[in-house]
Order: structure tokens, then C-alpha cells, then sequence
């Protein structure tokens, strides 16, 4: 089983024969089982040298970075093992042809609407929620007559606005919150939205690299130079299936309360406390397991994912029409 | 060019030999891959006898007269055969002309395999109808078969949503 490993203090990687220890600034030392890893996520401040990228390449282990603020900053990817060409060129071309990328641009906004729908399921008796919901799938249903990518980006705009209006009924008071604030977060609400969708974001990509997928190359958002923006078509997808699952367990529970936020002077920011609450419900979340229809086994939240993109690749490669995950349980 | 692999693949799912050819591979944690390689390592180690790869052979080891390949088991006979056969007759192209022996170490069993002329012809077919699967834009369908759940592609073939 790969593990992730996670890094909140600052301090620095030393090498002692075969091993990696991290060394935090205290002098506490913990030795890193590279051959377990999957992903290490830094959030210190943390010094390191070539010699041990070269040790993350050999053991295919990614390592993602964050600012202080927690904001995600990049990764280093080891060399990647899979490489399709046939794939990449099939990919270009539904975002090449304006009809195939529209068609891939609805799937992620219709599987995005699903379950931003499905997470209000529950919570129907509040009348507030219940018109909420009607005003949002009215919209849902306008996505069948618009083409164009940004009426399509629109469509999935206004649904996203109503869904995170919704959040007021449904979340414990000290959390509400008045619009969607991102570039920075003014409130906790929207500080812990904005730190999990970054993780979701991470876990998708890394599901990516295991794939042919080229991750650059997108459908819903425009191909940007600073992002791998086809993990942010995939993470629609999963963000209100997993990002708000999560916060609305944590939240609801009391898990999280105010004292885990930092209120900074223009922001506000999870601080280390909980951040390690989000991940630790994170990774208990994408562990949990699903029986899959087709494959009839049990498969992790976290392997629908990599489902997804394999569902993407047969899309492109002219095997089988993409159909985007609906959680159908 | 066709390897030894590909004849292998043809006889197991003309699908699995496509996306092979693609360069679409799932190796990832896939068990049975790596079954193969330990086996590999462990038939080898103590004998004098050489792997041979040149160009599309690969060849496990080749003993006197005999080239032999070692396998965990007997399912796949048929592909293991050709695949065999297909060496010896890549071999023969090159002046050299040997038996093959396919060792089956689960049921502890040998088997000797002699080239003939009717091979010959059928591989020279088999090869030919491997093109054809190759240059293919799209992907042979599912084959839905038992093999399927062996398969390092079951959960790629798989992947779909069902309808309720
Ligand atoms: S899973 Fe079945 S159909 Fe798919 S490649 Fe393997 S054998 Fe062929």
C-alpha cells in the first residue's frame, strides 16, 4: 500500500547511507520509507539537494509544494514511465475540433452539477434548499442549448453560486459566509474550500502521471501555461463528491471549529491544525471503497479517479463515448 | 516490426495486442507482471546459459540445439507455442537452426517444439494479420472472456458506467 507522507514544520532532508531523514528544527528525526511513498506533501519550509530528487525519481515518488498560506505552488514529477503518443495526439484533437470539446466540456460540468445536487439531497426539507436546488437544475438544463465554451463555463458559474448559497442552511452558523472568495480567502468557510479543492487538484494530477493522459491538454478550462488545467476539468468532478463531502463531515461534527483557522490581516487561512484534520478526513475519504458495477470488486474513492481517466483515454482513442462518473450509491 | 510478444498477444486478445502496439500499457501495481520477471530471474540465475535479445527475439535462454522459454503455467499453450515458433523460425532467417522446449514449472512439465514448413506459412499469415490488428485507428472491442480478470487491461477495458 503507497502512503503519503506529509511535511508541516520546516527543517531539512539529510541522506545517511540508503535513507532520508526529515530533521525539523527541534533536531527531531524521522526517516522517510521512500519505497512505500506515493506522494510527499511539503508544507514547511524545507531544505533539500538533487541527491534526494534523484531518490524520488528512482522510486517514482511525486512531491507536491505549498506557501505558508497553504496555496499550492508546484511539483516535482519524477520522468514520467507512460508515454502514448497515439493518446496525446487523439487528446489534442477533441480540444482541436470546438464539437468534440464542447461535448467533454457538458460531461464535467453535468457530473460537477450532479453532485453539487446530490450533496443537498439530504437537506431538501429546508424550503430555502429545496428552491436552491430547483433554481439549479433549471440551469443544469440549459446546458443542452448552449455550445460555446464560455456559455457552457457560465452555466456551470451561476449553478456553483446557487450550490455555495445553499452552504448557509446547511452548516453550523459561525461558518457563513456571503460569496465565494478565492484570490485570497476572506473567511474560514472559504479558506477550507480553497485549501481542499488544492488537494483534490494534487490527487487528480497524480492520477494523471499514472496514466497517458497528456495533463495540459483541457476541455472545460482553456490549456493554461500555469496549471495542469485537465486536473482542473477531472477535479469538477470530484470536488463536490469529495472536497465538500469532507468539509461538511468536519463542520457538521464540530471537527473543525474557528480556533483552526488564521485570521491574517487580508485573509483567512487554515493553520497546521487544520490542515491536519482536512487531510487525515481526506485520506479516509478516498480510501473508502465503492463496489463498482462493471469492474464487480471494491474500488477506493481515490481509484475512481484513475477510472476516470481511463474512461477519458477510451473517449479519445475512439473506443468507447465518455460518460462521465455519476456516484450512483 | 513484429516481436515475440505481439504473436503472444494475437493469441490472447487481438484488443490487448492493439493497445500494446499503442504503447498504452498498465503495469502499475499489476501483480501478475511481476510474476513473470521474479520467475524469470529465479529459472536463470544459476545456469550458464544466456538470454539472447537481438532485434524482435527475445529469447530466455538458448541450451545446445535447443532454445527454451520457461512458463509458470499451461493455459496459455497455444500462444506459448506460436510464440516459440516464431523464434525458431526468426532464428532460421538468421542461419541458425534450433528446437525449442517450453518448460511449464507449476506442473514441473517440458514440452519440445520442432518448426516445419507448414509453421512457416502460418506465421508468415499470423505476422501479416498482426499488421493489419496494429495499423487499426481504433481498438478491437472487449473480448468478454474468463481472461479477462487476469488481464493487466481488465480495469481499463472495464471502465464504464454502467447503467443501472
Ligand atoms: S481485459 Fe479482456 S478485452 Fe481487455 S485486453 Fe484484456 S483480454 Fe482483451
Amino acid at each position: 500500500m503507497n502512503k503519503d507522507y506529509y511535511i508541516f514544520k520546516s527543517g531539512r532532508m539529510r541522506r545517511k547511507n540508503n535513507t532520508f531523514y526529515f530533521i525539523d528544527k527541534e533536531e527531531n528525526k524521522k526517516s522517510l520509507p521512500v519505497h512505500q511513498m506515493e506522494n510527499i506533501y511539503v508544507f514547511g519550509k524545507v531544505d533539500f539537494n538533487t541527491d534526494f530528487l534523484n531518490m524520488l525519481t528512482q522510486h517514482n515518488v511525486r512531491i507536491h509544494f505549498y506557501n505558508y498560506y497553504g496555496f499550492y505552488n508546484g511539483t516535482y514529477y519524477p520522468r514520467s514511465r507512460q508515454v502514448s503518443g497515439f493518446t496525446v495526439v487523439n487528446q489534442s484533437n477533441h480540444y482541436l475540433n470546438e464539437v468534440k470539446r464542447q461535448y467533454l466540456a457538458k460531461q464535467f460540468v453535468s457530473s460537477s452539477a450532479f453532485h453539487m445536487l446530490r450533496n443537498l439531497r439530504n437537506h431538501k426539507n429546508y424550503d430555502e434548499v429545496a428552491s436552491i436546488m430547483e433554481s439549479m437544475q433549471s440551469h443544469l438544463d440549459l446546458l443542452d442549448n448552449v455550445q460555446r465554451i464560455p456559455e457552457i463555463m457560465g452555466v456551470e458559474g451561476t449553478i456553483r453560486q446557487l450550490y455555495y448559497a445553499s452552504f448557509n442552511y446547511i452548516l453550523p452558523a459561525e461558518f457563513a459566509f456571503d460569496e465565494r472568495t478565492k484570490r485570497p480567502p476572506k473567511d474560514p468557510l472559504n479558506a477550507i474550500i480553497s485549501f481542499g479543492n488544492s488537494i483534490c487538484y494534487t490527487t487528480v494530477l497524480t492520477e494523471i502521471y499514472k496514466t497517458h493522459l497528456d495533463p495540459t491538454v483541457s476541455f472545460l478550462h482553456e490549456p493554461s501555461t500555469k496549471r495542469f488545467s485537465l486536473s482542473l476539468d477531472i477535479a469538477e468532478i470530484f470536488k463536490p463528491l469529495l472536497v465538500d463531502a469532507v468539509i461538511f463531515a468536519l463542520l457538521n461534527r464540530k471537527q473543525i471549529k474557528t480556533s483552526d483557522f488564521e485570521y491574517l490581516e487580508d485573509m483567512v487561512i487554515l493553520n497546521d491544525s487544520g490542515k491536519k484534520k482536512f487531510i487525515k478526513e481526506w485520506n479516509g475519504k478516498l480510501e473508502t471503497t465503492i463496489k463498482h458495477r462493471r469492474l464487480k470488486r471494491n474500488v477506493s474513492y481515490k481509484y475512481f479517479i484513475r477510472l476516470e481517466c481511463y474512461k477519458l483515454i477510451k473517449h479519445f482513442i475512439g473506443d468507447q463515448q465518455y460518460k462521465p462518473l455519476k456516484a450512483w450509491w | 516490426m513484429v516481436s515475440g510478444l505481439h504473436i503472444q498477444y494475437y493469441f490472447v486478445c487481438h484488443r490487448k495486442l492493439w493497445l500494446y502496439a499503442k504503447n498504452i500499457q498498465l503495469e502499475e501495481g499489476h501483480e501478475r507482471v511481476q510474476t513473470g520477471k521474479i520467475l524469470h530471474e529465479r529459472a536463470y540465475k544459476n545456469s550458464e546459459e544466456k538470454e539472447l535479445a537481438v532485434d524482435n527475439i527475445k529469447i530466455d535462454a538458448i541450451d545446445g540445439e535447443y532454445v527454451r522459454e520457461v512458463k509458470v503455467t499451461s493455459k496459455m499453450t497455444k500462444a506459448d507455442k506460436w510464440q516459440l515458433l516464431f523464434y525458431l523460425y526468426e532464428l532460421k532467417k538468421r542461419g541458425l537452426n534450433k528446437k525449442g522446449l517450453i518448460s511449464y514449472t507449476k506442473e514441473k512439465r517440458t514440452e519440445e517444439v520442432v518448426l516445419t514448413e507448414k509453421d512457416e506459412e502460418e506465421l508468415d499469415k499470423i505476422k501479416e494479420s498482426i499488421q493489419e490488428i496494429m495499423e487499426q485507428s481504433y481498438p478491437p472491442g472487449v473480448i468478454h472472456s474468463p481472461i479477462c480478470t487476469k488481464c493487466a487491461y481488465y480495469d481499463f477495458c472495464y471502465a464504464e458506467e454502467g447503467e443501472e
